[in-house]
């Protein structure tokens, strides 16, 4: 058998296509979950934390402030920075550990759609977190964040947060101070999101109209559109060399 | 090891350095001179804020010098990605340095200067939120610099994040805007729920300019002088490598 | 045909820095179809980032590498087919099982018939009995034959090993040293690091060895001696 030569032009010869652009995203997200649900690295903590988080917050607000309305929007979203950033140092910190990331890198695909299956993974963690988080605050708070405005908002701000936050664990995994450097990097730049995601969940809250929790909204989208742009653009120079 | 070598052209451009230095500090003297005893003052304002609002002067020129960091730190981050050549990272790093210093000051006069004029030193305004979120950025930059040991991965990861930290920052402004600003626009009065704001003489506008001028001149000398340190650092850590080898 | 006479590595003029630091200056050389060439060098002489950069992982600052014809800078990710490393890590995810990594790196890969290929391989290798079993229940010298594995699942014509020879019985070398045998066999090039002389020479048509970045060619040839 005779070695296959590599041939100029092959490279164009795009086995892909978008379709298997789509089957790359697919394949390093389902062997996250799946490692995930072996290991229980990630989401168990998030999950733990964020409830334990909700009940500390209740113990520190529930009786001083008149109506939980109030707090609430904040409590949701600081919880959610939070145990989001717990879970996500640990998405390229357990490739570069045990030098996966490597065999990722190797591989004849695009690297932006690693980096979206790494994203896909972590916005499943975070979908399950939010979806024990909102009864958790109902029954602590008696307030009832299931709207949809405020769920849309929370989908979209979510999203955002994984994708700077995937880009940005890829940026710290190789750093010497990763854990603690994470939160003081992202926190920052997640300052639209978070302002806008309080400011929508409040307006929602207290049963302002639907015409002014749109611009929220617009602002959270706008954030994505242009941190998905950025990202593509970006991510190769991340991994380019060592 | 041609790009030592060029480096070490800063020494050629160190007496022209100096100089730029004692115009810097006579703009300085000059501003500080004009702010506090050229200037008219305010017509409708009176008393504590009569005197508060020189700060102004200050804070404004500060404004201005943090503006430029930041502006250093994005065209040295593009730069240095699109051309991989250390001596833009340099003029980043150094310009969110320099900048972080000025934006501090923009911070802390503010506060002072608010305490008469809005009763509290603290307020979300948009530009106060704005600017103390673009301050914290800056800050974990510098951080996220010290955690690399290799100048090439630095520079590349830390022109990514200047990136995204501009790209947040105008978002940042206008999600805080959505909240009540209370914040004066001192160039049109076109914001009546500003508090504290007061109409601008001609001797003020010239104490303006003159504030800017010595602050913009005060943050390119620390700058120029900041980058030059940079450079002597990398021909240490060169001679060293070399010595090693 | 003449494509034959092409090396299918070939290194020109590469030079790499870390900070200050010259870790390659103007390292040139090539490794045609069926041959072995074995890298000697200590420890931090430079043999990984080398590697690396043949791999794909890391960009020299100046000169060029081709594979084939093709030259690395520039070229789209199809080119790290042609590619398949053995490193110093094994590259496999120790929650899942031998068959799954194989499984996950296939489909990365995107191979036809992945599981007949799969299957020889673990076949040839030994580890068909334990293919269900997690990786971080194999030995040391399980995961490095998996790990072979996973480099030659996609039958790369370009081959690379870092150091595979580090923390291996004897029966495990035996494996590596005949894996070279059967790839010289096939035509495959391949690349080689490791600190021990006489192993180099055992397993190598040519031996090199990385000297304060500079390449010694001078290293006597075994088969053309």
């Amino acid at each position: 058998m005779m070695a296959e030569l590599p041939q100029e032009g092959e490279q164009s010869r795009a086995r892909a296509g978008l379709a298997g652009y789509f089957r790359v995203v697919w394949t390093v997200a389902e062997k996250d979950v799946r490692t995930e649900l072996r290991a229980k690295e990630i989401l168990g903590t998030m999950a733990a934390f964020s409830v334990l988080a909700a009940v500390i917050f209740g113990l520190a607000f529930d009786l001083r402030v008149p109506r939980t309305e109030l707090v609430v929007p904040g409590i949701l979203w600081v919880i959610i920075l939070f145990a989001g950033v717990l879970g996500l140092h640990r998405s390229f910190g357990s490739e570069t550990d045990r030098g996966t990331l490597t065999g990722l890198l190797l591989a004849p695909v695009e690297r932006s759609a690693l980096y979206l299956g790494k994203t896909a993974a972590n916005l499943l963690y975070f979908l399950v977190v939010e979806a024990l988080l909102v009864p958790a605050l109902l029954i602590l708070f008696d307030v009832n964040l299931l709207k949809p405005l405020i769920l849309l908002g929370l989908l979209l701000g979510t999203i955002g947060y994984v994708a700077v936050g995937t880009l940005f664990a890829a940026l710290t995994a190789r750093n010497r101070a990763r854990e603690t450097l994470l939160p003081v990097l992202l926190l920052p730049v997640l300052a639209p999101l978070f302002i806008s995601g309080v400011g929508l969940t409040a307006a929602v809250l207290d049963g302002r109209a639907a015409s002014e929790a749109w611009p929220w909204i617009g602002i959270i989208a706008l954030y994505d559109v242009l941190v998905f742009a950025v990202a593509f653009l970006i991510v190769d120079l991340i991994w380019e060399q060592g | 090891m041609n790009e030592t070598a060029v480096q070490g052209g800063a020494g050629r451009w160190f007496a022209l350095l100096l100089v730029f230095d004692a115009v810097a500090a006579l703009a300085m003297i000059a501003a500080t001179w004009a702010a506090l005893l050229y200037a008219g003052d305010a017509i409708n304002l009176a008393g504590v804020e009569q005197v508060a609002q020189r700060i102004f002067y200050f804070h404004i020129g500060s404004n201005i010098a943090a503006l430029l960091g930041f502006l250093a730190s994005l065209v040295g981050s593009l730069g240095y990605l699109i051309s991989r050549r250390l001596v833009w990272d340099r003029w980043a790093a150094a310009g969110v340095e320099v900048g972080t210093i000025f934006g501090v000051f923009v911070l802390l006069s503010g506060a002072i200067w608010a305490k008469p004029a809005w009763n509290t030193y603290w307020t979300w305004d948009p530009r106060l939120t704005t600017a103390t979120i673009t301050v914290l950025i800056y800050i974990a930059y510098m951080l996220f610099r010290n955690g690399f040991e290799n100048p090439d991965t630095r520079a590349r990861f830390a022109g990514i994040y200047a990136i995204f930290a501009f790209l947040s920052v105008p978002l940042t402004y206008y999600s805080a805007r959505l909240f009540r600003s209370i914040h004066p626009i001192v160039f049109d009065g076109a914001n009546q729920e500003a508090q504290g704001g007061f109409s601008i003489g001609p001797t003020m506008g010239q104490t303006l300019a003159m504030a800017m001028i010595g602050f913009g001149l005060l943050f390119f000398a620390l700058l120029f002088h900041r980058v030059r340190q940079m450079e002597l650092e990398s021909r240490i850590d060169a001679f060293r490598g070399e010595i090693v080898e | 045909m003449t494509r034959l006479s092409l090396p299918l590595i070939r290194c020109e003029n590469v030079r790499k820095r870390h900070g200050h630091r010259r870790i390659l200056r103007d390292v040139t050389f090539s490794v045609a179809a069926g041959e072995v060439l074995a890298l000697l060098g200590a420890n931090g002489s430079g043999k990984t980032t080398l590697l690396r950069i043949i791999a794909g992982l890391d960009r020299p600052d100046r000169g060029e590498v081709w594979l084939g014809p093709v030259p690395l800078s520039g070229a789209g990710p199809e080119i790290r087919r042609y590619v398949g490393v053995v490193a110093h890590a094994p590259l496999l995810y120790d929650r899942l099982t031998g068959s799954e990594n194989l499984g996950f790196y296939a489909r990365l890969y995107n191979l036809e018939d992945a599981g007949a290929r799969i299957e020889h391989l673990l076949r040839s290798l030994r580890l068909w009995a334990r293919r269900d079993d997690a990786v971080r229940t194999y030995s040391r010298g399980m995961s490095q034959r998996l790990a072979i594995a996973r480099a030659l699942l996609h039958d790369p014509p370009v081959v690379v090993f870092d150091e595979p020879d580090t923390g291996l019985d004897r029966q495990s070398l035996e494996d590596v040293s005949d894996l070279f045998r059967q790839l010289r066999g096939r035509g495959r090039a391949v690349f080689v690091t490791t600190h021990d002389t006489a192993r180099a020479f055992s397993w190598a048509d040519r031996v090199c060895e990385l000297r304060n970045g500079c390449l010694q060619q001078n290293a006597e040839s075994k088969r053309n001696g």
